[in-house]
């Protein structure tokens, strides 16, 4: 799946996204901007369930926690100190990670799937109905951090093509990140996890330290994701915790390809436009309502079509024909 | 807090776990046969939901509805497992996953384009609508005694159906080694067919009996999948007797966490698989 001409392609393709800006128009730019923050979201949750063979299904829960530590720690009115709020988002799930991984890592299959959920919807009642968390109206955050040194801001966040960018470098990083990561010993064992969990704890390794490193790793990176999108709508609410989230993200993440970072932002991109596409009442008109029938309809034929998802589909499309031909 | 106070908590707690288990024993059946995560087993309690209400609005009775929309259900199951979920069995969880994620929108979206985005009552029947006086001024709803009664016949049908008969025989076989009941000479295929329409017409008939309390609502389903994933991870997948107690041990939680601590009541569920599952990882009937 991964050629030499890879690095070339994702070299492209982000000289293109720096470029945009210039030309793209605002409400086009503000798009790609959050479809960048949903690519590190999947990126986080591929780590998990493309490389540790984890599938998780509440990983909306740290996204949305991360909103809520930068809506709860900013002034009402005036700009958060980006210094301190970021680390205490991204700490925040780090921490609810450490404590949800010692239980969930305890099951495995089906049973992870569940139990994930389930953490993610107590998170969700948690801001639901408590007066702590806000209630379903959720919390406005009217101004954007700050990101000061000293006293000379050093980006205007406010700025929309700023956030652009500032996105897009975010979203590099972790690309960058994961890969060195996978690329590791670390990363290695965490493949050996996925194909067999057994041999590889036979061989010695603590797998379960592994795992919870992982899934440690997974959430706050998902944190990431979650602390720039409160930061770009400018609002949290408890939707940001639901499943659907969870739901979506899994679903760039398979779109794209498991197991390849640049699928799984891949996946964002696609998922995300084409959702955007078909909601769209000028070309679809009022069919377009009714968007979620074709999105249903397309995420059942990539389940039943797609195994290897789109950065796959070269070689699923090859081994088809191979095997037709082999009839013949 | 005086007697007649929680007794009524007691029933309401009981018909609601009662209903749960209707929707959850569907849920655990079709993955302990057929090992199969179905999200949108949760559609199928809101399609029931909606199917008596239309139903019994053209035909004018309630029990009609009820007569004709089951097997409308049972027909709709056969024909998704055959079209749809037979080709997941060998695959990945995360397919079986993706391919129910998308179904719950399919689902939701024709609900809309059929039956519109309101919200809908529906009407008890005039026979069971009274209620039993339990003191001066509280009193118990009789048909939400008829819900538990109707659950309660349906658990013992399905004990006698999985431990007595032939066909339960097979299901439990099949639910163990499935391989072994193939080589003996058994249809699988047809069994798989059968117990995935008895799961979806379980749901389907817990959305029906439930709508006059409940009322009919866009994305009921899903409020009642996840509490349903809850009773089958305390439970432990598969077994139909762990979700009979989770069910019940899950409406008393709910229903008891909403008196007394209304805020932390929709927490409260979760905070009890947490609990189960640090004492059991894999559910309370765990099977060898």
């Amino acid at each position: 799946m991964r050629s030499k001409l890879t690095p070339v392609i994702l070299f492209v393709a982000v000289l293109l996204l720096v470029a945009f800006p210039f030309v793209g128009e605002k409400f086009y730019i503000q798009l790609i901007a959050k479809v960048m923050i949903m690519a590190i979201f999947a990126m986080s949750l591929d780590l998990l369930v493309g490389y540790t063979g984890l599938v998780s299904l509440g990983h909306a829960a740290f996204f949305g926690l991360a909103g809520y530590v930068l809506a709860k720690a900013a002034p009402q009115y005036a700009a958060a100190n980006f210094w301190t709020t970021l680390p205490l988002a991204l700490g925040a799930c780090a921490v609810f990670a450490l404590f949800t991984g010692f239980l969930v890592l305890r099951t495995s299959g089906i049973y992870f799937i569940m139990v994930t959920l389930a953490f993610s919807q107590m998170l969700f009642f948690v801001f639901h109905d408590t007066p702590f968390g806000g209630g379903s109206d959720g919390i406005y955050i009217y101004a954007k951090p700050e990101i000061k040194i000293g006293e000379t801001a050093l980006l205007d966040l406010e700025d929309f093509k700023v956030l652009y960018w500032f996105t897009l470098g975010l979203m590099t990083l972790v690309y960058l990140f994961l890969h060195r990561v996978l690329d590791s010993n670390f990363g290695r064992a965490l493949i050996g996890i996925k194909t067999n969990e057994h041999r590889l704890r036979a061989l010695g390794f603590p797998t379960f330290r592994y795992k919870l490193a992982s899934y440690m790793l997974s959430g706050t990176l998902a944190g990431l994701a979650g602390y720039l999108a409160a930061l770009q709508f400018g609002f949290v609410n408890p939707e940001i915790l639901s499943w659907h989230i969870s739901g979506s993200v899994l679903m760039m993440v398979i779109l794209g390809g498991m197991g390849s970072l640049h699928g799984a932002a891949l996946g964002a991109f696609v998922f995300i436009l084409l959702q955007e596409m078909l909601s769209n009442q000028s070309w679809f008109g009022p069919v377009a309502k009714h968007w979620q029938l074709a999105m249903g309809v397309f995420i059942i034929a990539v389940a039943l079509l797609l195994p290897h998802g789109l950065v796959g589909l070269g070689s699923t499309l090859k081994n088809r024909r191979k095997r037709a031909g082999g009839h013949g | 807090m005086d007697f007649a106070f929680v007794l009524i908590q007691l029933l309401n707690g009981l018909q609601y776990g009662l209903l749960l288990f209707l929707v959850a024993s569907g849920l655990t059946l079709v993955f302990g046969i057929m090992g199969i995560v179905n999200l949108a087993h949760g559609s199928f309690y809101m399609i029931g939901a909606y199917l008596a209400w239309s139903l019994a609005g053209m035909l004018d009775s309630f029990a009609a509805a009820i007569l004709l929309g089951v097997p409308l259900t049972v027909v709709l199951g056969m024909g998704l497992e055959r079209l749809l979920f037979q080709h997941l069995y060998h695959r990945d969880h995360l397919y079986q996953v993706l391919l129910t994620y998308g179904l719950i929108l399919v689902f939701e979206e024709l609900r809309s384009v059929i039956w519109g985005d309101d919200v809908h009552g529906v009407a008890v029947p005039a026979l069971l609508s009274g209620s039993i006086p339990l003191t001066d001024n509280l009193s118990y709803p009789i048909y939400r005694l008829v819900i538990s009664g109707f659950c309660l016949l349906l658990a013992a049908a399905l004990y006698w159906l999985i431990q007595k008969t032939r066909l339960g025989m097979m299901i439990r076989a099949g639910s163990s080694n499935r391989e072994m009941v193939q080589a003996l000479g058994i249809n699988i295929k047809m069994l798989y067919t059968l117990v995935f329409a008895l799961g979806v017409a379980l749901a389907a008939f817990a959305g029906m009996i439930a709508a006059p309390v409940s009322s009919v609502y866009p994305n009921m389903g899903a409020q009642v999948l996840i509490i349903c994933f809850v009773v089958v991870v305390i439970g432990g997948i598969g077994s139909v007797w762990g979700a009979l107690l989770a069910s019940i041990l899950i409406g008393m939680t709910d229903t008891f966490g909403k008196v007394l601590l209304p805020e932390y009541a929709g927490m409260s569920t979760y905070l009890l698989m947490v609990l189960v599952l640090l004492w059991r990882p894999e559910g309370l009937f765990k099977r060898g």
